[in-house]
């Protein structure tokens, strides 16, 4: 019987037997899991049925805590019930875990395996989190490809209805879970093969009924519970077998054998590596190759981890073994050594005396680390691990792929040391993310997997910036299974995408001899070649490499398809690869290309029809000169000027090379130097703006839009633009505030601009002359480049506007603050981060952040470079990231730590009043910090207090000293977006507001998961389309801020600042200024809504027009004045909501979907706000007055 | 007596055809039409626009973003197939002509040669009785001439017309340089009917917001003379059928039209301003009109005073306008 062959990833596999073999799916959304609960969702959106002819109910709950409780009660009332998750979703769910193991529960939890925090965060692949479960008593089986998922859900989901021990099926986050494959495709019969009837019917016997009730969930006490835990023994001691039995089923339908633990290597093996995971399947690539070479090696595939069979470990190796190298993919500080280790060596003393040990001597038996965080695991370094069990006595408790010069784990190895290729294609694309180059080679895999009889692999890499990210495609086909779970280093075809990249990156590194080389240029084929520099000129002779050029951006242009260039790319790649003759390709990049935008229409079709014909006649193969005749400009990745660390370490990172760096270039603690965007400058902006000083009103409203801090004003006097730069401007600054003379600049940083337009779309003042003219333009970054960089560092030398000069509370005075938070990576446009940086201006200095896990906190924190800035006297925002679910409470905490250390340091200051003088410490104890200028002034009373303290030199001084930073106020600001805020949060938000504490809560409201993907929150609005909401979220939005309001004691805002820019500044202020909790909701456009981003503050202003959002601030001091505390700050709606909805996909594509729906939510939707608008204006205007 | 007419071969039961606007866009609202006694019903109209750009512009805002984070792949669910706004609107079409008996003309709006062009094969196939093809075109490039615009106009038709064999009516504007010329030249190239006119919806200037600002002015009776001046000229010298649109909002306006040679009247405003229930009313005024002056069919007055119907057409033309401008000056009182 031949099977459907298909090209899908990992998660694909697993969700989609999941989906076959499950009645009720409770999800939650985390990387790299994420997708597998999206496609059940959207299996069952489709209609399909699993194996029993019914459609899988999928609930995304609010947190993975959550899922695993619906999914622990799906369970116990008889459904078939999975989940999908990682990480720290994972850990969430161990409580859970333990129940459902210990009531003999069967279920299967698909896992993407996934670093977890610790000194970071890390959304890559590891067994840090699965093993973290091992003890719960779950059954764990590892598959290592793709194939493997497919064949692994099933026999996981066969082996928990047999053996009532439940089951977490894993595999490698990344590596496996988003690595495209080309597999066979279990049918209907091969699952129900796996399953009996009578199991399923037996799991659902066991759920609760009240038609025969029992009780769970006892309390036990010291008399019986032990002997509880000893009952469930026969299940585990039978679970292997069982499995063993389950997987030789397997292969007779499937024709795929599997054992417990397969091994893989000579039959006279002395050196062998056990593994599991994605990086067995290298191992076993590296152990051909070795074999050939006439070394006596093997290896152990461990797939069942738990229960762990010694038995069947023991029996799987050879007698020869004499060394055995036992690969974990986890750490775990302070242990004996890592999980698999361990187990191993238990495995080896507990057999010895067994009739099944077959070995003279114990062979020596060493574990090592390798691939934390997706870190390559190649055939040179698997090398190097059978290179080590050479030595007489091979190093222990080793890491593999790292330098080590901290503790010396790491072992050398060759890296230049290769299995052989065969026949295999292997080419790398390297392009944008926004030009479509990830999703053509995607669809390339389908065109070779699907249309050829060769194998196919895709892998791709992202950046880790959101704006302007690159992405790097390596795609694998050949006639043999392709075992290669590693990046291209030896590439045979490369294409380069984007002209640009030449700059970025060494683009020809990886071109072996004789490689192809496809590249998107401007230049034609006769000018390309003077263009490239010698380091490019000197590879394509010396390697040899088959040159060719196309013009794709006028192509894309020319027939209509704009930017799109990724299906002209594809073309060309499919006429010079040869991997099918070029006609055939042509003919099914068509059929691609009519399957995905057919039902789109025809105009869509026949402009990409046309776009393919014109591709192949504008491809040219380069004559290739046998002299050089470019030049290599020396590029510093950072300026001279940058700091010693970002020099060292940073540089490294954004140039590529973080492999490379040693353990003694990590901080040890997890602790990074702020202010480091400022080094990187990335030029992503096509075009950039450009400021018009004579038609200016100096408004600083584009400053204030800007998400990435690259617009600036200062104000100056005129002799500090004595020396400016030719092409700076400036002009008379407007305002009685100024000396006269006073001059405005406003700055433009064009290498950090990521040309999103939102400040020229905001820019109130136009050439009265020819209106299409504002006071800030876009024009081309290029040739404005040079001068700019010039003129922005002269602007950044200007010194900045004394803070006390400018009002505040203002828009334009709150823009000539400095922003201490620049550059960030956040996408084109984001909607959120304008308000971060308006916080940082108001209050960076002495700010201290505690960020959810989310958007945030990425363009946030995630390396190489971060945005949270510094003042010139070294102050500003201090950051952290705990989890995603607890933020609230994280920042909390450092509310206490402060509150806590500032009454000791007042305790420590009484004691020490003699030395320091009565009235020093009665005048800083007792100081108001209402304002800047007061808390400038206790800075100095306490600096004048610490450098008396600091000459005491005793012991309760030196007390004093640590905490004295806390007698001067700063500022904690808990961050976040709705996911964490209405979602996974709530629990804790909703204690901290309701602790009284003096917090600030900023909610950056997308209205959906924009981090993971654009999945639905409790914040989604009603008839919205998101992921796990395909058909229009169903239900309305939460009302965060009215229940927070119930508290009484909670400053809330609700702010939209393209609507009412000065309402948010006022908002921030007064947050800030109260003394108890408060909570901005502010609203963000996100590109998860559909929209053009340019536009998002447009569609703020529609959606407090329509009512859609409404802006009000409630201000408990108000009440203590006997005032009204809720001043509703948005005027009567004044249109319908639809004017709002209807620039945003999210809700126009329910439209076409479902178009009547759509109308009654549309509909629905707009009478709600205007319910909501009138019932907020009539408290709003109930009279506090006494009488 | 009898009102029926015979428009591009479709015969209908009077000459009240509501044409396209929103009245016309939904099944329910088609069949009220039907129920007040409208004869046929433009469609509400396709335009090219929507098919070149909208569906690329969905797949736009679905794809931006996608496949540049390794946490966010993508933004929107993959569960459903959605519908193109151009395919909507076959499928609406299709709907359309199961819930009501009446002819259903098609509007197909667009002024480029191009891919859109195809819908007009699709909404034949959709089942539509006719097409009424709007080539709604501003110049604005001052090397094209007036040759190059009225080209346009001809490959537009041409092309269409030799890709149905639904009849096709074509919905001008009234500035041409020769109006009679480009009627015949639209003959020749196939049409079967002029829809005369268009109307430019000019924009206007917000003097608060300094930008231009669109709005729609509804129709007046007296916009009737545009057409009916235009038509009674046409009338009888090409073999066209000709649709009055614009202005009609009593028989009276009705009853004009029809002398001077429309096969059809169009409603839009005067529908949207007093309610589909109009239909009847012009219905019943246009019997007694015809009762009282003793016609006993429309065909019997169609084109009775057209311009072919004047002893001396060209000098009636002048004599026309110069006399209106002298009546003026004689009763001007300033």
């Amino acid at each position: 019987m031949t099977r459907k062959m298909v090209t899908i990833d990992g998660n694909d596999a697993a969700a989609y037997i999941a989906h076959k073999t499950n009645e009720i799916c409770a999800i939650y959304p985390i990387t790299p899991s994420s997708n597998m609960g999206e496609l059940a969702d959207a299996f069952s959106a489709q209609g399909r049925k699993n194996i029993w002819g019914t459609i899988p109910t999928v609930e995304e709950m609010q947190s993975e805590g959550g899922a695993a409780g619906a999914v622990h009660g799906a369970l116990q009332t008889g459904a078939l019930t999975t989940t999908f998750t990682a990480s720290q979703g994972l850990l969430l769910m161990i409580p859970n875990m333990y129940k459902i193991a210990g009531e003999l529960t069967s279920t299967v939890f698909h896992v993407s395996a996934r670093s977890l925090a610790a000194q970071a965060l890390s959304i890559f692949g590891d067994h840090s989190d699965v093993m973290a479960t091992r003890a719960t008593g779950w059954g764990m089986l590892a598959a290592n490809s793709v194939q493997e998922v497919m064949d692994c859900a099933l026999i996981a989901q066969s082996a928990t209805l047999q053996t009532r021990v439940p089951f977490i099926h894993f595999f490698d986050g990344f590596r496996t879970s988003h690595e495209v494959m080309k597999i066979e495709q279990l049918d209907d019969d091969d699952i129900r093969g796996m399953i009996d009837d009578e199991w399923v019917i037996a799991h659902r016997n066991r759920g609760m009924n009240p038609n025969h009730p029992v009780l769970r969930g006892t309390a036990q006490n010291p008399d019986v519970y032990f002997q509880g835990r000893e009952t469930v023994n026969p299940y585990y001691e039978a679970a292997p077998e069982l499995v063993q039995r389950t997987m030789d089923r397997f292969a007779k339908i499937a024709g795929r054998k599997y054992n417990l633990f397969d091994y893989v290597g000579a039959e006279d093996a002395e050196r062998v590596i056990i593994i599991m995971g994605s990086g067995a399947e290298t191992v076993e690539e590296t152990v051909t190759q070795m074999i050939a070479d006439g070394e006596k090696v093997g290896m152990v595939k461990i797939r069942l981890f738990r229960p762990f069979s010694i038995k069947h470990f023991i029996s799987a190796l050879p007698a020869s073994v004499k060394k055995i190298a036992v690969m974990d993919r986890t750490k775990e500080p302070g242990g004996a050594g890592e999980p698999m280790y361990q187990d191993v060596l238990t495995a080896f003393a507990e057999a010895k005396t067994e009739d099944y040990y077959q070995f003279d001597d114990m062979p020596t038996i060493v574990g090592g680390r390798y691939g934390l965080s997706s870190k390559e695991f190649t055939p040179g370094m698997i090398k190097g691990v059978y290179d080590n069990l050479n030595n007489e006595k091979p190093k222990n408790h080793f890491t593999i792929g790292i330098n080590d010069d901290v503790s010396f784990t790491s072992l050398d190895y060759d890296a230049n040391y290769r299995t052989s290729k065969g026949k295999v294609f292997r080419g790398l694309f390297y392009g944008l993310g926004s030009d479509g180059t990830v999703g053509a080679n995607k669809n390339s895999i389908k065109i070779i997997g699907e249309g050829t009889e060769n194998f196919a692999q895709g892998y791709f890499v992202y950046d880790s910036k959101k704006s302007g990210s690159t992405t790097t495609s390596h795609l694998r086909f050949g006639k043999d299974e392709i075992k290669s779970t590693y990046l291209i280093d030896q590439a045979n075809f490369i294409a380069c995408h984007q002209y640009e990249l030449l700059e970025q990156f060494d683009i020809l590194d990886k071109a072996e001899e004789g490689a192809t080389f496809l590249l998107n240029s401007h230049l034609n084929k006769d000018e390309v070649w003077g263009g490239l520099s010698r380091k490019y000129q000197k590879q394509i002779i010396d390697k040899k490499l088959k040159f060719y050029v196309i013009d794709a951006v006028t192509v894309a242009r020319e027939t209509g398809m704009g930017m799109r260039i990724n299906t002209i790319m594809q073309t060309c790649f499919f006429a010079i690869s040869g991997i099918l003759p070029k006609d055939e390709s042509i003919a099914k990049i068509k059929e691609a290309i009519f399957k995905t935008y057919g039902k789109k229409g025809d105009a869509v079709v026949e402009k990409n029809y046309t776009a393919v014909d014109q591709s192949v006649s504008n491809l040219f193969e380069v004559n290739v000169p046998d002299t050089m005749t470019g030049s290599d400009a020396l590029r510093l990745i950072v300026p001279e000027a940058a700091p010693e660390f970002v020099q060292k370490v940073t540089a490294e990172i954004i140039a590529g090379r973080g492999d490379d760096l040693p353990v003694s270039a990590m901080p040890n603690d997890g602790t990074w130097p702020t202010a480091t965007t400022q080094w990187e400058k990335r030029n992503i902006a096509l075009e950039v703006p450009v400021w018009e000083p004579d038609i200016c009103i100096q408004c600083n409203k584009c400053a204030m839009v800007c998400p990435h801090a690259a617009i600036r004003p200062k104000i100056a006097g005129e002799d500090a633009f004595k020396d400016s730069p030719e092409t700076v401007k400036h002009v008379n600054a407007k305002g009685k505030e100024w000396e006269t003379g006073s001059q405005y600049i406003l700055q433009v940083a064009v290498e950090d601009c990521t040309g999103c337009n939102l400040c020229v779309e905001i820019c109130p003042a136009r050439d009265k002359s020819n209106l299409s003219r504002k006071a800030i333009n876009m024009a081309d970054q290029r040739p404005l480049r040079e001068a700019e960089r010039a003129n922005w560092d002269f602007f950044m030398e200007l010194p900045e506007v004394d803070r006390a000069a400018p009002k505040h509370t203002t828009v334009k005075g709150s823009q000539l603050l400095q922003p201490l938070f620049e550059f960030s990576g956040a996408c084109v446009g984001c909607g959120e981060t304008p308000y971060v940086k308006l916080t940082s201006q108001l209050f960076g200095d002495r700010m201290i952040i505690a960020n959810a896990t989310g958007c945030s906190s990425i363009y946030g924190g995630n390396l190489p470079t971060t945005p949270w800035a510094t003042n010139k006297e070294g102050r500003g925002p201090t950051w952290n990231n705990s989890l995603f679910e607890d933020n609230a409470e994280f920042g909390l905490g450092y509310r206490l730590t402060i509150d806590k250390h500032l009454e000791h340091a007042k305790e420590l200051m009484i004691l020490l009043k003699d030395d320091i003088g009565n009235e020093l410490v009665t005048s800083i104890a007792n100081a108001s910090q209402a304002n800047e200028p007061e808390i400038f002034e206790q800075r100095m009373r306490v600096k004048q207090m610490t450098d008396i303290v600091e000459k005491l030199d005793s012991p309760l001084g030196r007390q004093l000293l640590s905490v004295a930073d806390n007698l001067v106020k700063k500022s904690v600001w808990i961050m976040g977006g709705d996911g964490w805020a209405y979602d996974i949060g709530y629990g804790g938000l909703d204690h901290v507001l309701a602790s009284g504490k003096n917090v600030n809560i900023l909610v950056l409201d997308t209205e959906v998961y924009s981090n993971t993907g654009g999945q639905k929150s409790k914040s989604t609005p009603l008839g919205a389309v998101a992921k796990f909401a395909a058909a229009g979220k169903p239900s309305g939005k939460k009302d965060l801020g009215m229940m927070a309001m119930s508290y009484k004691n909670v400053y809330v805002a609700s702010v939209a600042m393209g609507s009412n820019d000065a309402q948010t500044v006022r908002a921030f202020m007064e947050a800030e200024a109260y003394e108890g909790p408060s909570l901005i909701i502010a609203y963000s456009q996100c590109i998860a809504h559909g929209i053009d981003m340019a536009k998002g503050m447009d569609q703020q202003k529609l959606a407090v027009e329509s009512a859609y959002w409404t802006l009000y601030r409630y201000n408990p001091m108000l009440a203590i004045e006997g005032k009204n505390p809720l001043t509703l700050d948005s005027k009567p709606p004044k249109r319908h909501v639809k004017e709002y909805a209807m620039n945003e996909t999210r809700f126009t594509i329910l439209s076409r979907i479902d178009p009547k729906l759509s109308e009654k939510y549309i509909e629905a939707s707009d009478v709600a706000a205007k319910e909501k608008y009138d019932y907020y204006a009539k408290l709003a205007a109930i009279s506090y007055d006494e009488a | 007596m009898r009102l029926s007419t015979n428009y591009m071969g479709l015969e209908l039961k009077n000459p009240l055809v509501p044409s396209a606007s929103p009245l016309t866009e939904k099944l329910d609202k088609i069949k009220i039409l039907e129920e007040n006694g409208a004869s046929a019903v433009v469609l509400f109209s396709l335009f090219e626009e929507q098919i070149e750009q909208e569906d690329s512009s969905i797949e736009h805002f679905m794809d931006y973003g996608t496949d540049s984070y390794a946490e966010s792949l993508s933004f929107f669910p993959k569960a459903h197939e959605y519908v193109s706004g151009p395919q909507d609107y076959l499928e609406n079409l299709r709907k359309i002509k199961e819930g009501v008996d009446i002819p259903i003309i098609a509007s197909l709006n667009g002024a480029t040669p191009g891919g859109w062009m195809q819908y007009a094969k699709k909404i034949q196939e959709a089942g539509a009785d006719g097409l009424e093809l709007n080539i709604h075109y501003l110049p604005v490039d001052f090397n094209e001439t007036s040759a190059d615009v009225e080209k346009r106009y001809t490959d537009i038709v041409s092309w269409v017309k030799s890709n149905v064999d639904i009849p096709v009516a074509v919905k001008i504007g009234s500035r041409f340089s020769s109006l009679p010329a480009m009627a015949k030249a639209l003959e020749g190239v196939g049409a079967d009917a002029l829809v005369m006119f268009n109307r430019f919806y000019h924009p206007d200037i917000d003097l608060e917001k300094l930008e231009t600002k669109r709005q729609i002015h509804l129709s007046h009776s007296r916009d009737i003379r545009l057409p009916m001046r235009w038509i009674s000229i046409l009338r009888g010298n090409v073999k066209l059928n000709f649709a009055a649109s614009g202005g009609v909002h009593s028989a009276k306006d009705v009853l004009k039209l029809i002398m001077s040679g429309a096969d059809v009247t169009m409603l839009t405003s005067a529908l949207m301003a007093y309610g589909p229930e109009l239909i009847k009313t012009i219905e019943a005024d246009l019997i007694t009109w015809m009762d009282e002056n003793e016609y006993q069919s429309i065909s019997q007055m169609k084109g009775s005073m057209s311009l072919i119907h004047s002893p001396k057409p060209q000098t009636l033309v002048r004599d026309n306008y110069m006399r209106t401008l002298l009546d003026f000056q004689a009763n001007n009182k300033f």
